[in-house]
This record gives structure tokens, C-alpha cells and sequence, in this order.
């Protein structure tokens, strides 16, 4: 699964980045950091024999839904809205120990794991090519593919009905 | 130990991304940051169905992680169509100041 070396520096980017859209003041801010986050687990999807996927993260999340974020920023003027230093002191305490409890409970799942630590790596690279994943997903998640379809014109009928101005005799 | 990457590491990595994600959702008041937070932590899922994918040698966890962007997109679209909404009315998208249903 990739060097560690690699590993490392990537993970290590990538927690730093999270902690940097967390902490930061700005919205802008925030967002480039996350966009950051984004472009380094698509490294890490290539690391995986995952090109495909990575390629969409790129695309989808750090192009498209991004942008979109940004837009937002900037349309509202929020960017300097609510920082984190307007938290009270006891929310970051109790944050802290909730965030602490959540990573313990999942850590726990890791080292009381059955199998007794040793975890085996399918020997052989699979075919992850474009083709493949669409063989596989019109095959076995025909149904899903459909409702998801649904999904998105849902969404995208819910967005224009709350895009609407309230303005009745004149248009829409 | 450290010669090659397992698993571990990557659930290690995911879950610290989860729970970031968390930490940001519960201290952040800026409505449009505990999105991205939300956001952070679908991509971590994500990652961890990939790790996954890998390590089985299987194909549907990559094909589940494009189930998971897609409605990651689609709640983007609806929640920052909201946002604007909200602001329109209210002057304002700081979560403590939106406490009613009814603007």
C-alpha cells in the first residue's frame, strides 16, 4: 500500500490541513485548506490503485463542490463570521473531551481487533480502469446508479425552489 | 513494523480525519464551516472504502465511494442553497442566531 515514507507525508499534510481549516479565522481561508485536504487524499487514492477515483475527487470535490463553497463565501461576505475565537472556553473543553472519546472508541475497535493484529494485503493489483468500475457499478448497482439519479434531481428541483425570490406577480 | 503501510495506518489516519470533522461541526459557529467539516468527514469515509477496496482486492468499495460523492454533492447544493436563504432573511449565518423554523 505505498511507501511509508509517502504515507507519512501525505498523512501528516493531510491532518495539518484539517487542523488548518478548523483553527482558522478566515473563511477563505478555511476552504483553501480544505481544498488542500482534498488534493492530498487523491494522492493517497493513486497510492491505492485508485485512479479513477482520485481523478473525480479532484474534479468533483476539489473543482466543483469547492467553487461552489467559495462562491457562497464571497456572495455572503462571511468570510470573517464567527471565528474560532468567539467559542467560550468550556466548548472547546467539552469538544475536546468528545472528539477524545470518539477517537478512543475508535481506536479501541482497532487494537481489540479479533483477527489478533495481522492484516493480509491481496497479493495482486485488481483492474480499477474506468471500464471495470462501470462494468461493475451497471452490473451489480444498477438500482442505486437509478435512485441516485433521483437524488440529484431532487436536489437540484429543492435548490432552484429555495433559489427562487419571493417576487410573485412579476416572473417565475 | 514500518516497512509496509497496513491497513491500520489508514484507519488510523481516517479516524483522525473523522474526527477533526466532528471537533469542527461542534466549535465552529460559521454555518458555511461546519459544511466543510461535514464535508471532511464524508471524504475520510471515503477514504477508509478505498483502503478497503485495496486491501480485499474487491471493486465495490470504490464503486460505493462514488455513491458517497455523489450525495455529498447533491446535500453541497441543497445546504448552501439554504445558507443563502437563511441569509437572505435573517442577515446572518452564525448557527447561534438561527434557532426558529419560521423566519
Amino acid at each position: 500500500m505505498g511507501s511509508p515514507i509517502l504515507f507519512f507525508i501525505l498523512a501528516f499534510i493531510a491532518v495539518l490541513s484539517a487542523l488548518g481549516m478548523l483553527l482558522s479565522r478566515n473563511a477563505i481561508y478555511s476552504a483553501l485548506f480544505l481544498v488542500l485536504n482534498f488534493v492530498t487524499i487523491a494522492i493517497l487514492y493513486l497510492v491505492l490503485n485508485a485512479p479513477f477515483i482520485a481523478m473525480v475527487q479532484i474534479t468533483v470535490y476539489a473543482g466543483a463542490i469547492m467553487v461552489l463553497f467559495l462562491f457562497v463565501i464571497m456572495l455572503l461576505g462571511a468570510e470573517r463570521l464567527g471565528g474560532v475565537a468567539s467559542s467560550r472556553d468550556w466548548e472547546w473543553a467539552t469538544a475536546g473531551i468528545l472528539g477524545g472519546v470518539l477517537l478512543l472508541v475508535f481506536m479501541l475497535e482497532l487494537v481489540l481487533k479479533p483477527g489478533g493484529g495481522t492484516t493480509e494485503l491481496a497479493a495482486t493489483f485488481i483492474d480499477t480502469s474506468p471500464a471495470a468500475l462501470g462494468m461493475r457499478l451497471f452490473e451489480a448497482y444498477v438500482f442505486p446508479f437509478e435512485l441516485t439519479g433521483v437524488l440529484l434531481l431532487a436536489a437540484m428541483i429543492g435548490v432552484v425552489v429555495l433559489g427562487r425570490t419571493k417576487k410573485r406577480g412579476k416572473d417565475v | 513494523m514500518f516497512s509496509t503501510v497496513t491497513i491500520d495506518w489508514y484507519i488510523i489516519l481516517s479516524v483522525t480525519l473523522f474526527t477533526i470533522g466532528a471537533m469542527g461541526v461542534l466549535l465552529r459557529r460559521n454555518a458555511i464551516i461546519v459544511f466543510m467539516s461535514v464535508e471532511m468527514m464524508l471524504n475520510s469515509a471515503n477514504l477508509l472504502f478505498v483502503a478497503f477496496a485495496r486491501q480485499l482486492g474487491d471493486l465495490d468499495g470504490q464503486v460505493l465511494t462514488f455513491f458517497v460523492i455523489t450525495v455529498a454533492a447533491a446535500e453541497v447544493a441543497v445546504g448552501l442553497a439554504l445558507i443563502v436563504t437563511i441569509f437572505r432573511t435573517k442577515h446572518s449565518i452564525s448557527i447561534d442566531e438561527i434557532n426558529s423554523l419560521k423566519g
